[in-house]
This record gives structure tokens, C-alpha cells and sequence, in this order.
């Protein structure tokens, strides 16, 4: 105590405690607020240097040397390790050929690698981080809090992904991705980073707690049986569809059949 | 002082009568008894009997008769099922929260509507399989009236005199799409509601009175909360009403008219062959109702359709991708997808011809075109003559060429409806896909209309071709000369009458257009532009061989044989 009443009028004082006041602060945000984590810690190093290594390899040509942009790819300069773990694991990158929608492939990284890009991208600037489970995994909710999910699924995404998630058309060649199948994991980082045309929904519009939701809802109305051979969840189309074929096409079939049964009559 | 009255010692009254005993075996027969003391169901077996009239008349086979039964079995099929709806359907916007069985929607607010679709979904036995069997069979009974039509177009069913049953036809299928619309937006959930609030767009569409229709039809601002209720008026009461007496007239007037049958040997515009309808089609048609009724239950069984509880209570912040009505609103729905964004503004007010267009004004010109066709054919043709033979389409090219065009014309805009599912099934561009559409709508009916005249008129010129030179034989002779050639066999008489049986009509002549005195003929005789339209519509057929030329083909044939004997 003597050592802070004595020093407390030194000149350097008050940065120190500045400095330290805004350490706190920072440290605290970083705590509270998992999504924009900072991952840039310098045990990875290793990591970050067989990050950059790969970078310069498969991504430079697009992104650019540092990951500053150019002609062919955007910077990724804070886009985070969510983006590049989505990115990268759903095949989309490293692009191949430019079209009206980068697609989805096989990823050929593994998970290493993959670890490796996330780390280096996450050095050039703070962006989402990957999430933990907590941040996505529906267990533990409430039948309630999952049919939210379901009212949120419709409200915020099924314009564009279709009432089931069975996908759906976008302008100019462009569409929405079918969501059977897709790890919460991903839907998540989907979310926050909003791959080519699919908008951001951040923390203030979409809490973790109703991500969770919606992929819960989403979870179950994929394992719910369907009342039937569903037709790819398609909708009127593809009943209207069947209706011609199977009703109409064997219904004249049995006409064919009857017409051409001879009559017994006497 | 009053006589005493004469008491008869023989009234009737007094008899004392004992029943006749009715013998052993007759005691089976008594409840049939019973009936046929008191209805004349025997008599109308038996034959030369009055009655007996309807039940012997007389059916021509052929399969394509049979699809007008399909519509009628599917529209039985949709009254026994609806009826077991309406024990559990509530028609009531008012809103609740559920709290029935089905999880993912625990706790969310919706109309009774929607609820009690859900508890007819999930919590009703057999709820979830009659509903999907009414949906599909009313996909089915409105696919096969418009099959069905498409048959009576084609085969010239509609010509004199069953005009007026065919405007009844047109009647029908009008009044089937409004109670197909009616009955698919009741259940009150995100598609359809969607669905009603594009119908609430055609209303607002229509010039000058559209917001007062508006308001009128929804009670207030869309969606109010009174619709359902309208709706479920419509669709469980008037138009099924409605319905069902045009369905009795159509028959009626099908037995009046007697059915028509196909050309062929012996038949003729004043007879009809085929089988009596008591016993033959009364086993046929009973056992095709059970076959229409069992693929509708196998499809209902089978095959998830309108799953509601996926696309959620309706809720007027929401839509979703894949919103689409049943089929056969979807031309409707593609020719609004289509339409480029014609708008005028005039002093302040907004004429928005992109709904009030494709919408409303395609729909009164199918139904227009579809009514007014029997008598725009009989004006071109002249035609006043009764026809009970039906035609091979292929012996009136125009006709089947329009026919065509119109089916593409259809199925173009149908395509369009579902432009989003082309291009994401399809991997095309949802704009490529659209601008296509707008020039197909137009462009493909005309191309198709020229295909199907031509190959008309090449199936004619085959027939003309078989009459005149036989079937080929398939035996290929090589001549002396080492020249090679088929030899055709003869057809039969039959078949030579089945295709030669039809009419060719000249066109009509347009008449003077000044009469004897020198005064302008006007509204006698055919006018110039009815002249034209006949020339155009008589003018390419293929003259059918005469008997003359048979005969001398005939004739040939013969010479051609025993040439042949000689070494040709
Ligand atoms: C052929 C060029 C090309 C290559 C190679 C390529 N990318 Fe990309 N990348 C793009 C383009 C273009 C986009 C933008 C896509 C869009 O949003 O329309 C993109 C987007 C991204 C994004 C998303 C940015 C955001 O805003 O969230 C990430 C992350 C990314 N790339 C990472 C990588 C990584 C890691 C590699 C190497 C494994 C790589 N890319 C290789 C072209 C490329
Ligand atoms: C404006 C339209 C739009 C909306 C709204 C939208 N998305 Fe998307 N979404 C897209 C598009 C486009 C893609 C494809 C992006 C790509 O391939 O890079 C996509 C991709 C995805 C993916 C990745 C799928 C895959 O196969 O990799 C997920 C997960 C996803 N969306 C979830 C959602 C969720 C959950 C919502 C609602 C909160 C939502 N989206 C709202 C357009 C949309
Ligand atoms: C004649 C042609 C008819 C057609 C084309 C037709 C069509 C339809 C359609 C498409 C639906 C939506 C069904 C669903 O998915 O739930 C429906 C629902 C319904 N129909 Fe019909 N229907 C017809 C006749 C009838 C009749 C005659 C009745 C009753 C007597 C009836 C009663 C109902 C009821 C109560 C519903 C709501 C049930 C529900 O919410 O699931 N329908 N109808």
C-alpha cells in the first residue's frame, strides 16, 4: 500500500493506469463477447507460419500475399476463423473458376490444415472466431424454445431457403443452398459471416440463443418421418407434378385396360 | 222419421281376408317384394318397357370415354372425404395457441383454422389420410375435367347439339378451380395464405373498384379475419351446390343426346353401338370407381401432400421460397412471374395492368375462348348439321392445330409458375429461365400449331395412301430387271369405310355483297371476312380417295398382279 500512496503523483502514473484500465476493459470484452475473439495468441505461431505457408500456396493468388484483397477475391482482413472454417471445409475455397455462385465441393484440407489458415487469417484482424458448441448446440431447450426456432426459421430465412430448408432460386443464376444435413456448426458460422449472397446476421439481430433454436428446429423437422413420399420438400410443383403422372398417367392406363375388356353380355 | 240404412251383408270391408301365403323360397324374395310393389325397379329391367329406356341405353367402349368418369368418381370421392372434414374443421380466425401434439409448433399463436388442421393432422385417427386423400383426389378431379375436355375438343364432341353441355363443361371446370382455391386456402397456413394474399392482389388489381372488392370479399383490410369463414361457405355449400347440379344436368344431357361414338363400320349420325348400360357399364363404371377410389387412397397413403404443419400458421411478415398454388392455378400464378412491370401513372393515380392483366383478363379470355369456340367453328364452317360420329383430329387439322397451341400456350405459363423450381432443379438462371418464358408464351404455341397441322395432314395423306394402295406387306420382290419393290396387301372394306367415312365440306362462298336492287347486303349471306376464315380452315385438307378411284385403284392392283405373272 505505502508502494501506491507514495507512488501514486509519479508522471507516469496515469498512462500506466490507462493502459491498464484499458487492458481490463479489452480483456473483459474479449470474455464477454466470443464472437469477435481475438485468436491471435502468440503460442500459435507455429500454427500461424504453417497457416501463412498454405495461404501463400492456394489462397494468395485471389486474396492476395497478405490476405489484402484483389482483383479475383476480397480482402480477408477480419473476417475471422468462423469464415475460413466454413470457407474452407465446405469446399467453396480455395475457388476454382469464377461463375454466377461460387459451389459448395469436397473439402481436400485436412483438419490441421484447415486449423493452420483459420489461425493465420484470424492474425490480420479480429473476426468471428469459431464457435463453441454452446454458442450453436440446441441441447437443452425447451419444445417452446425450438418451435421459436421454427417461427425464426420462417420469419428470417425461409424467403430464400424454402419453408423446409429444401433451397430455393436467386436472381441471375444465383441460389440458396438446401439446409438438410448442415451441422449447427456450420449454420452458425453461416450466419455471422454471410457467405456470397446470404446476409450477415449478427449477435444483435440473431443471439446465440435463437441460433440454437433454429438449428434445433431445423434438427428435428429434418427427422420428423414425412406424411408420405416427400418430393424433395418442393412443395405444390412437385404435387401437381405427381397428381399428372402417377393419379392422371394410371388412372388412363386402367381406362385403357377396361375399355379394352370384352364385354360378356348376353 | 228416418229410414233405416240398408246394411249390405257382402261389403268389402267385411271380407275377412287372409294374406297370400307367400311360398317357401318367396320368403327370400320378400324385402325385394317389398320394394318392387312400391317402386318400378323390376320393370325396368324387363325389356319393351318404358323404363327400361334408361337402363338399356346403350354405351359406346373406348377409353377415352371413361375420363369424364374419373372427374365424376373423383368429385364423390372429394364429397365423402370432405364430410369427414368438416366434423373437425373449425373455420375461425380467431387466434389461439397450441397446445396440441405436434411439438414444433408447441406454444405458437395461429387461427382455430390452423389448429384444427393440425388436430386433423395429428390428433384425429385417420385424420391425416383422409385429408391427404381429399387433396389429391382434388388434384385429380380437376386433372381429369380438364383431360376429359380436352378429349370432347379434339374428337368435335362439342358440335351440335351438344353445344350447351359443353358450355355446362366450361361451367364446371371455372367453378372447380374456384372451389379447389377455396378449399386450399381454408387450412390458413403460410402457402396458402400466401396464396389468398395473391388473390387479394388480382382483386385490388382490377380498375377502379378493386379496393372496394377488397374490402368487401375480406371484410376489411386483407387479411381480416372473416375470410376463412367466407371461404368455407364457398367451398362447403355453394359452389359444391353449384356442382352437383351442373354434374346432374351434364349427365341428363348426355343420355338425352345419347353418347357418340367413334367412325367406324355401321356407325352412323343416327345410330349408336356399343353395350346397354344395365348390366355391362353398370359393372365397368362400378368397378372403375373402386379402381379411382383405390389409387386416390393409395396416393393418400402413399404420398405427403400440403404437409401445413411444415410451412407454419400464416403470418402476414412471412414468405417463403417455393411458394406456389396447386397446379391449376399455376398458370395464373406464372403468367403474373412473367409479366414485365407495365404501369401508368396518371394525374396521381396508379393503373397497374401487370396483375390486372395476366390475371384476371387471362382467366376471362381461357373461359371466354373456351365457351365461345363451339360456335366461332360452326360460324366458320357453316356447319348446321347434327353429329353423333366423332372426329379423328387428324381430319380437322385446324382444329387440332389450335388445340395444340392452346395446350402449349398453357403448359408455357404453367412453366413459368414454377420458374424457381426450373432453375434450381434445373441449374438455370432464374432470370434466363423468366425471359424465356416471355418469349415461349408467345413464339412456342405458333410452332406448335404448324407441327401438329402438318403431321395432320401427313397422317391424312397415309391414309389416303393405305386406302387407295393397301397396307405394305413387309415381303420385298426383286423383278427380273433386278428392280426391287414391296407388295401391298388390300385393306378390309372396314377399315377402308373407317377412313374414308368423313365429311369434306367446301368452304363457304362469300355472297354478293350488293343484293339484286343494288342495296348493300349487309347482315345476309356470308360476309367476306367469314368466306376467308373458311377458306383458311378448308383449305389445305387432303381430298379423300373417292369411291370412284378405290375402285380403279382397285382395278390396278389387279393388272399389277398379273403383269407380274408375266414378268412385269
Ligand atoms: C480463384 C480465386 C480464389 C482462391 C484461390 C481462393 N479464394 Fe477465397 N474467395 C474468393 C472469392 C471471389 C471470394 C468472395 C466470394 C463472395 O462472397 O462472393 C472469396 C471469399 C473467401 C472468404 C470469405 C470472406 C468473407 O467475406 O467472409 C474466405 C474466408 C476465403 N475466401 C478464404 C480462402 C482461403 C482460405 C483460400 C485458400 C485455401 C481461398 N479463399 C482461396 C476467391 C478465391
Ligand atoms: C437473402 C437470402 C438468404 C437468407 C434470408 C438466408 N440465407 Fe442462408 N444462404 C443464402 C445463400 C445464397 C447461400 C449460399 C451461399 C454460398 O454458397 O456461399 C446460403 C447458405 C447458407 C448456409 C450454408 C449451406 C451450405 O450448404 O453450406 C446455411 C447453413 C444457411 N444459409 C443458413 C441460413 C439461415 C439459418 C438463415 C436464417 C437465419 C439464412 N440462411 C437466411 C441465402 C440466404
Ligand atoms: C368438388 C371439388 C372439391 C375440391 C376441388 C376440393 C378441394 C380441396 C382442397 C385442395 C383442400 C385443401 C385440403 C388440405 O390440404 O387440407 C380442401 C379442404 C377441405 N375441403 Fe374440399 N374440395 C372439394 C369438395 C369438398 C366438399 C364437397 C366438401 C364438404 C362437403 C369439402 C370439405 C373440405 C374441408 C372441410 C376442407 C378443410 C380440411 C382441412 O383443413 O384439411 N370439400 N378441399
Amino acid at each position: 500500500m505505502r508502494f501506491l500512496t507514495s507512488k501514486r503523483r509519479h508522471k507516469a502514473a496515469k498512462p500506466v493506469l490507462l493502459a491498464l484500465a484499458l487492458l481490463l476493459t479489452g480483456l473483459l470484452y474479449a470474455a464477454m463477447s466470443p464472437a469477435a475473439r481475438v485468436s491471435a495468441d502468440t503460442g500459435n505461431s507455429a500454427l500461424v507460419a504453417e497457416g501463412d505457408g498454405l495461404f501463400k500456396v492456394a489462397c494468395a493468388s485471389c486474396h492476395g500475399l497478405n490476405g489484402e484483397g484483389g482483383t479475383q477475391g476480397p480482402s480477408l482482413i477480419g473476417v475471422g476463423a468462423a469464415s475460413v472454417d466454413f470457407q474452407v471445409t465446405t469446399g467453396r475455397m480455395p475457388a476454382a473458376r469464377p461463375g454466377a455462385q461460387l459451389p459448395r465441393k469436397t473439402n481436400t484440407y485436412t483438419a490441421e490444415e484447415i486449423e493452420a489458415l483459420m489461425a493465420y487469417v484470424a492474425t490480420l484482424g479480429p473476426g468471428p472466431a469459431r464457435p463453441a458448441p454452446a454458442q450453436y448446440d440446441p441441447a437443452g431447450l425447451t419444445e417452446e424454445e425450438i418451435a421459436r426456432g421454427g417461427e425464426l426459421f420462417r420469419t428470417n430465412c425461409s424467403a430464400c431457403h424454402n419453408f423446409e430448408g429444401a433451397g430455393g432460386a436467386l436472381p441471375n443464376g444465383k441460389y440458396a443452398l438446401p439446409l438438410k444435413g448442415i451441422s449447427g456448426e456450420h449454420i452458425w458460422e453461416a450466419l455471422r459471416t454471410g457467405p456470397q449472397q446470404m446476409p450477415v446476421f449478427n449477435a444483435s439481430a440473431l443471439p446465440d440463443e435463437d441460433v440454437r433454436a433454429i438449428v434445433g428446429y431445423l434438427e428435428e423437422l429434418h427427422a420428423t418421418p414425412s406424411s408420405g413420399l416427400s418430393f424433395g420438400g418442393l412443395g405444390p410443383v412437385a404435387e401437381g407434378f405427381f397428381a399428372w403422372v402417377v393419379g392422371i398417367g394410371s388412372l388412363v392406363l386402367f381406362s385403357v385396360w377396361i375399355a379394352a375388356k370384352g364385354a360378356r353380355a348376353k | 222419421m228416418a229410414e233405416p240404412t240398408t246394411v249390405s251383408s257382402t261389403s268389402p270391408a267385411l271380407d275377412v281376408k287372409t294374406p297370400e301365403q307367400p311360398a317357401g323360397i318367396n320368403k327370400l324374395a320378400g324385402p325385394a317384394t317389398w320394394v318392387d310393389d312400391r317402386l318400378p325397379l323390376a320393370s325396368m329391367f324387363k325389356y319393351k318397357n318404358k323404363a327400361n329406356f334408361y337402363v338399356k341405353k346403350v354405351f359406346p367402349d373406348h377409353w377415352s370415354f371413361l375420363l369424364g368418369e374419373i372427374a365424376l368418381y373423383s368429385f364423390i370421392i372429394l364429397l365423402l372425404t370432405g364430410i369427414f372434414l368438416t366434423i373437425w374443421f373449425k373455420p375461425s380466425m380467431a387466434e389461439i395457441e397450441y397446445e396440441g401434439s405436434y411439438q414444433l409448433m408447441r406454444g405458437l399463436p395461429m387461427s382455430e383454422a390452423f389448429a384444427s388442421t393440425l388436430a386433423l393432422s395429428f390428433d384425429i385417427r385417420g385424420g391425416l389420410l383422409v385429408r391427404q386423400i381429399h387433396h389429391w383426389a382434388a388434384m385429380l378431379f380437376v386433372a381429369s375435367a380438364t383431360i376429359h375436355m380436352l378429349r370432347v375438343f379434339f374428337t368435335g364432341a362439342f358440335r351440335k347439339p351438344r353445344e350447351l353441355n359443353w358450355l355446362i363443361g366450361v361451367g364446371m371446370f371455372s367453378m372447380s378451380l374456384i372451389e379447389g382455391f377455396a378449399g386450399y386456402s381454408l387450412p390458413d397456413d403460410l402457402l396458402s395464405g400466401t396464396g389468398l394474399r395473391f388473390v387479394d392482389g388480382l382483386i385490388r388489381s382490377i380498375p377502379l373498384i378493386g379496393t372496394w372488392a377488397e374490402f368487401f370479399i375480406f371484410g376489411g383490410e386483407f387479411p381480416g379475419d372473416l375470410v376463412i369463414a367466407r371461404l368455407y361457405m364457398v367451398h362447403i355449400l355453394l359452389v359444391p351446390a353449384l356442382l352437383l347440379g351442373l354434374v346432374v344436368a351434364h349427365l341428363a344431357l348426355v343420355i338425352y343426346h345419347k353418347h357418340t361414338h367413334y367412325p367406324g363400320p355401321g356407325r352412323t349420325d343416327r345410330n349408336v353401338v356399343g353395350y346397354p348400360f344395365f348390366p355391362i357399364y353398370v359393372a365397368k363404371a362400378g368397378g372403375f370407381f373402386f379402381i379411382v377410389f383405390g389409387v386416390s387412397i393409395l396416393m393418400g397413403a402413399t404420398m405427403s401432400i400440403n404437409p401445413v404443419w411444415k410451412f407454419g400458421p400464416y403470418n402476414p411478415a412471412q414468405v417463403t421460397a417455393g411458394s406456389q398454388p396447386d397446379w391449376y392455378m399455376g398458370w395464373v400464378e406464372g403468367a403474373i412471374r412473367i409479366m414485365p412491370n407495365w404501369e401508368w401513372h396518371l394525374a396521381g393515380t396508379t393503373w397497374s395492368w401487370n396483375v390486372v392483366l395476366p390475371g384476371m383478363g387471362l382467366m376471362g379470355l381461357l373461359f371466354g375462348v373456351l365457351g365461345a369456340y363451339p360456335f366461332i367453328e360452326a360460324w366458320i364452317t357453316g356447319d348446321k348439321n347434327e353429329h353423333h360420329v366423332l372426329d379423328r383430329p387428324r381430319n380437322v387439322p385446324n382444329r387440332t392445330g389450335l388445340g395444340v397451341a392452346g395446350m402449349t400456350m398453357y403448359s408455357m405459363f404453367w412453366l413459368a409458375g414454377g420458374n424457381d423450381i426450373l432453375a434450381t432443379q434445373f441449374k438455370l438462371s432464374l432470370n434466363q429461365v423468366t425471359e424465356f418464358m416471355r418469349i415461349a408464351v408467345f413464339v412456342a404455341p405458333v410452332i406448335a400449331f404448324l407441327i401438329t397441322k402438318r403431321i395432320c395432314l401427313s397422317l391424312q395423306r397415309a391414309d389416303a395412301e393405305r386406302v387407295l394402295h393397301g397396307s405394305e406387306s413387309g415381303v420385298i420382290e426383286r423383278a427380273p430387271d433386278g428392280s426391287y419393290s414391296e407388295a401391298h396387301v388390300p385393306i378390309t372394306n372396314d377399315e377402308a369405310f373407317t377412313l374414308t367415312q368423313h365429311e369434306q365440306y367446301p368452304a363457304l362462298q362469300a355472297g354478293p355483297s350488293l343484293d339484286a336492287n343494288g342495296v348493300r347486303n349487309k347482315g345476309k349471306g356470308v360476309s367476306a371476312l367469314r368466306a376467308r376464315a373458311s377458306r383458311w380452315y378448308f383449305g389445305q385438307e387432303i381430298t379423300k380417295p373417292t369411291a370412284a378411284e378405290i375402285e380403279q385403284a382397285k382395278h390396278h392392283a389387279d393388272e399389277d398382279e398379273s403383269t407380274k405373272a408375266l414378268g412385269h
